[in-house]
């Protein structure tokens, strides 16, 4: 993964970064799967690898297929960066240990969803018994922000056509 | 690329079995990973798929605009509609267990519709997308 993020920050060639951002998100996808998070690992390959790389490509047939020289040294962006991921990497040393059955995250909610889940929604995947059940609002507000997507895009591209005849 | 013989043909042979892998991933997500999410995408991706091979033209024969329109608000729609037949039914908003006698088989309901919603709203979404950038590059010269 890290030596496919080295290769899309010096491409030049467009069409070569898609590829390499859907090569990097099919990674992603198998990194998720060895978690054992299979219903995030799906999104991410259908979505990221495949979805996005076809409208990346269709964006890439509008603009052509060179990036641009940048016009001067990129030094304050880089500096930024560096410096929040070194924040980041600064917070991390505060997570509790990966898998540490104590971490506050398995001793909230997450016992009573797993213990009493299947029970009370018949529902043997927890995922969908979540997301769909227990979490219900947030799944209705997240559809909702799809729509909303959804519907600016037709709204600022369906003016821009009208425009054009 | 829409001349292409050996590429029409995979197309064909391969959309049967995309839709119904959504469909799949649609309905068999109480048992195992999927949901609407994942299925609205796959369903989107193969209409795009058919889209790229056969031209934009076919595909929006295929599946209208107006239709896909339509669909985008009809998934909103459902989910929310949901929620309304729980409160209708005594219980409170996006509550399941009221839907029908037994409170896991109103669960297993309300879920059912909630993630139907879901699919639909992200394959329309998916699909305008695509159609609305295909059809700019076609405005621009022909995809």
């Amino acid at each position: 993964m890290a030596a496919t993020v080295v290769a899309l920050a010096v491409q030049r060639n467009l069409f070569g970064a898609v590829v390499l951002f859907g090569v990097y998100s099919f990674l992603m996808a198998t990194v998720l799967v060895a978690l054992d998070a299979v219903d995030v690992a799906m999104t991410e390959a259908a979505v990221g690898a495949g979805v996005s790389t076809v409208l990346l490509l269709g964006a890439l047939y509008l603009v052509g297929g060179m990036e641009a020289k940048p016009l001067a040294r990129p030094l304050v962006p880089l500096v930024l960066s560096v410096a929040v991921g070194a924040v980041l990497a600064y917070g991390m040393q505060g997570l509790p240990a990966f898998s540490d059955p104590q971490a506050p995250i398995h001793t909230h909610v997450a016992p009573r969803y797993l213990k009493e889940g299947p029970k009370e929604t018949g529902v043997p995947n927890v995922v969908t018994a979540v997301l769909a059940s227990y979490r219900g609002f947030d799944t209705l507000g997240e559809t909702l922000v799809v729509f909303t997507a959804g519907a600016g895009v037709i709204a600022l591209l369906r003016r821009r056509q009208r425009k054009n005849k | 690329m829409t001349g292409d013989l050996i590429l029409r043909i995979v197309a064909k042979l391969l959309m049967p079995y995309m839709l119904l892998f959504a469909l799949y991933v649609q309905f068999h997500g109480d048992y195992g990973p999927g949901g609407g999410f994942q299925a609205g995408v796959i369903a989107a991706a193969a209409i795009v798929f058919y889209a790229i091979t056969f031209g934009l033209a076919a595909a929006q024969r295929l599946v209208p605009e107006r239709l896909v329109e339509r669909l985008l608000a009809l998934g909103v729609l459902l989910y929310a509609g949901v929620g309304l037949a729980g409160l209708a039914l005594g219980g409170s908003y996006l509550d399941y267990f009221v839907l029908a006698h037994d409170p896991v088989h109103g669960q297993h309901r309300g879920i059912f519709w909630v993630e139907a919603g879901v699919g639909i709203t992200v394959a329309a979404v998916m699909l305008k997308l695509f159609y609305m950038f295909a059809a700019r590059g076609r405005d621009a010269g022909d995809l």
